[in-house]
């Protein structure tokens, strides 16, 4: 602001002028400096750090043998089966998820958006779920569905009229498993997903729905036409969000299944290596790779999508 | 943009609104029940009413067991981590921000997009990569398991996420609002009490608020790094052990999860509208 009405007045002199944008810049990084190399320090040290691990074979039961081999703890991760399995299991989640979770929520949206009554209710009960632990709503999901505590099993048997098995084990195999956990995640994160949509959607202007509406477009067309291209921003936005936040899935199937029938994911073998097996050189390689594989999406997303991250801040 | 609704939509909206609040409810209603049950019940259907959902003979045993009987070594201890993490790690991590925040509001320094791109790539790091090195780090230094072995790795949660959100509430500030009023006559120590504090309390509030739902929901962390004297509550919860060591600790691990839920739910209740802004603000172009 006040570098505005400085550079504008031409009475000022150029000495002057640049004396208060340099105050001003010394001021500037004086505030923002200490948040900014906190959060490099408690951030990126561990990265670079992990990095650094990663290039030796290093157990911590074992700190002597500790020996450099350069690439080789990736070349094994790579190579490895369990490496692929939890790597399918993480997308098989991310992609379950996401999709029903785009539909939901911009169902919800939709509903949010117009809804008159009960409005406010509808609002603050949606945002409950974002609210709960994690870990909680993997306990509720999880005794949910268990044979001996849950109530999944006996409400299937009724719906079905008897034919769905009161025994039914939805934790003895791994699709079903995939299914329980699947829920739980969509169930905790579909508020988020459509708190971000409303967003997105409230700013479509409703005169341009209007108009389609009296050319005669049916309301398919308009949802198609003109409401998804105006919200494009925000709905992908949405799905890079919640896109990296389902890559790092850990809490839920930890609860669940401990990552048995198949079930772990790529977070869930990083800390296994490290906190089990105390093996830092090879947890640290993992980690490294999960890392890179959420650059990867994020990199696909902002230039390929062209998806603004900062434009909500920065555009002003 | 209501007028164009008619009657019948209004009506099937607030029909299909029904399904959406049932289904974000029962898994509440769910942990709530099951909390009630007692030890018998639990594992017995005849005593459930509504397909094994909801118990004939509330009981408030599982409470107890977590306050003040076998499991309150467990929790209670928990509980206080929790807390105390938590709050310290959103505070230091607010008040780092919000000065951070004005600069980047109000000042003209070079290097404000990179402090907001870093902000926001560096909450997207996936933090299980993070734990390895620390737990490294950690045992050699002898923060394992300790309460600020677990703030500082917090911070990393939650100071990204504050310097966005903030960034973004501070932006939406009439500024000039504070020379309005010294223009008035106001000093500066009044323009700020008067004009601009309560202006900004908001936003500071709110991500305060968010900030601490992320560290009060983490469990990489703590159940990584941490093994008795610093576990929080979500990790407590997940090594519980029964009354017995053959009796699961369902009825107890619920009541601990009501517990743990409650203060949070009444906080999204009270502030509803402000947390449904600050989590859109930083997110969506505005």
């Amino acid at each position: 602001m006040t570098t505005d009405s400085a550079a504008t007045g031409t009475t000022r002199t150029k000495a002057r002028l640049s004396d208060r944008a340099r105050g001003e810049r010394a001021l500037g990084w004086r505030l923002a400096g200490p948040a900014f190399v906190i959060m490099l320090l408690v951030t990126l040290y561990p990265i670079a750090y992990a990095v650094y691990l990663s290039l030796f074979n290093y157990r911590l039961t074992d700190p002597a043998g500790r020996k450099f081999v350069f690439l080789r703890n990736y070349l094994t991760a790579l190579t490895d089966p369990l490496f692929w399995q939890t790597f399918t299991t993480t997308f098989i989640i991310v992609v379950v998820t996401l999709v029903f979770e785009l539909v939901l929520g911009m169902a919800i949206a939709m509903v949010m958006n117009k809804v008159v009554w009960p409005r406010k209710t509808l609002r603050t009960i949606v945002l409950i779920p974002y609210s709960i632990i994690t870990v909680v709503s993997g306990f509720a999901w999880l005794f949910a569905a268990q044979v001996s505590t849950g109530f999944f099993n006996h409400w299937l048997h009724v719906f079905t009229f008897g034919a769905w098995n009161l025994e039914y084990d939805w934790f003895g195999g791994r699709w079903s498993s995939l299914t329980i956990i699947c829920l739980s995640e969509i169930w905790k994160t579909t508020p988020f997903m459509s708190l971000l949509l409303l967003a997105g959607l409230a700013q479509v202007d409703s005169s341009m729905e209007e108009a389609a509406k009296v050319d005669g477009a049916t309301w398919w067309q308009r949802f198609y036409k003109v409401i998804l291209p105006n919200m494009k921003a925000a709905l992908m936005v949405a799905v890079l969000f919640r896109t990296l936040d389902a890559v790092r899935i850990y809490d839920n199937p930890y609860i669940m299944t401990g990552g048995a029938n198949k079930t772990m994911t790529l977070s869930m073998l990083v800390a296994n290596e490290t906190i089990n097996r105390v093996e830092i050189g090879m947890g640290s390689a993992l980690a490294v790779i999960l890392f890179i594989i959420v650059l990867i999406i994020a990199f696909i997303f902002v230039r390929g999508f062209k998806v603004d991250l900062t434009g909500g801040t920065r555009g002003r | 943009m209501e007028t164009n609704v008619s009657d019948k939509v209004k009506t099937w909206l607030g029909v299909a609104s029904i399904p959406i609040m049932v289904w974000t409810a029962i898994p509440l209603l769910w942990i709530l029940a099951t909390s009630l049950k007692s030890t018998a019940a639990l594992a017995d259907s005849t005593q459930n009413i509504l397909g094994n959902f909801w118990p004939k003979h509330m009981t408030l045993d599982n409470y107890r067991l977590i306050f003040t009987g076998g499991a309150s070594d467990l929790f209670v201890p928990a509980l206080w981590h929790s807390i105390v993490v938590c709050l310290v790690s959103t505070v230091i991590s607010v008040i780092l921000a919000t000065f951070c925040a004005y600069a980047i509001a109000r000042l003209d320094f070079p290097g404000k997009g990179v402090i907001l791109t870093t902000a926001l790539a560096v909450s997207f790091f996936p933090v299980i990569a993070m734990v390895t090195p620390l737990f490294n780090l950690w045992r050699q230094i002898g923060l394992f398991d300790t309460l600020p072995g677990l703030i500082i790795p917090y911070l990393a949660l939650t100071l990204p996420l504050s310097i966005w959100t903030l960034s973004a509430f501070f932006q939406q500030i009439p500024w000039e609002m504070e020379q309005a009023a010294q223009v008035d006559g106001a000093t500066s120590w009044q323009a700020f009490r008067k004009v601009i504090a309560p202006l900004a309390a908001p936003g500071v509030f709110t991500t305060a608020i968010i900030a601490f739902f992320t560290a009060w929901n983490d469990f990489v962390f703590s159940s990584n790094l941490t093994s008795e004297n610093a576990r929080t509550v979500p990790a407590a919860l997940a090594y519980f052990t029964g009354a017995s060591q053959f009796e699961q600790p369902t009825g107890a691990i619920c009541a601990a999860a009501v517990i743990v839920t409650i203060p949070v739910v009444i906080l999204v209740l009270l502030f509803q509208r402000r947390i449904v802004s600050g989590l859109t603000s930083g997110a969506v172009k505005g």
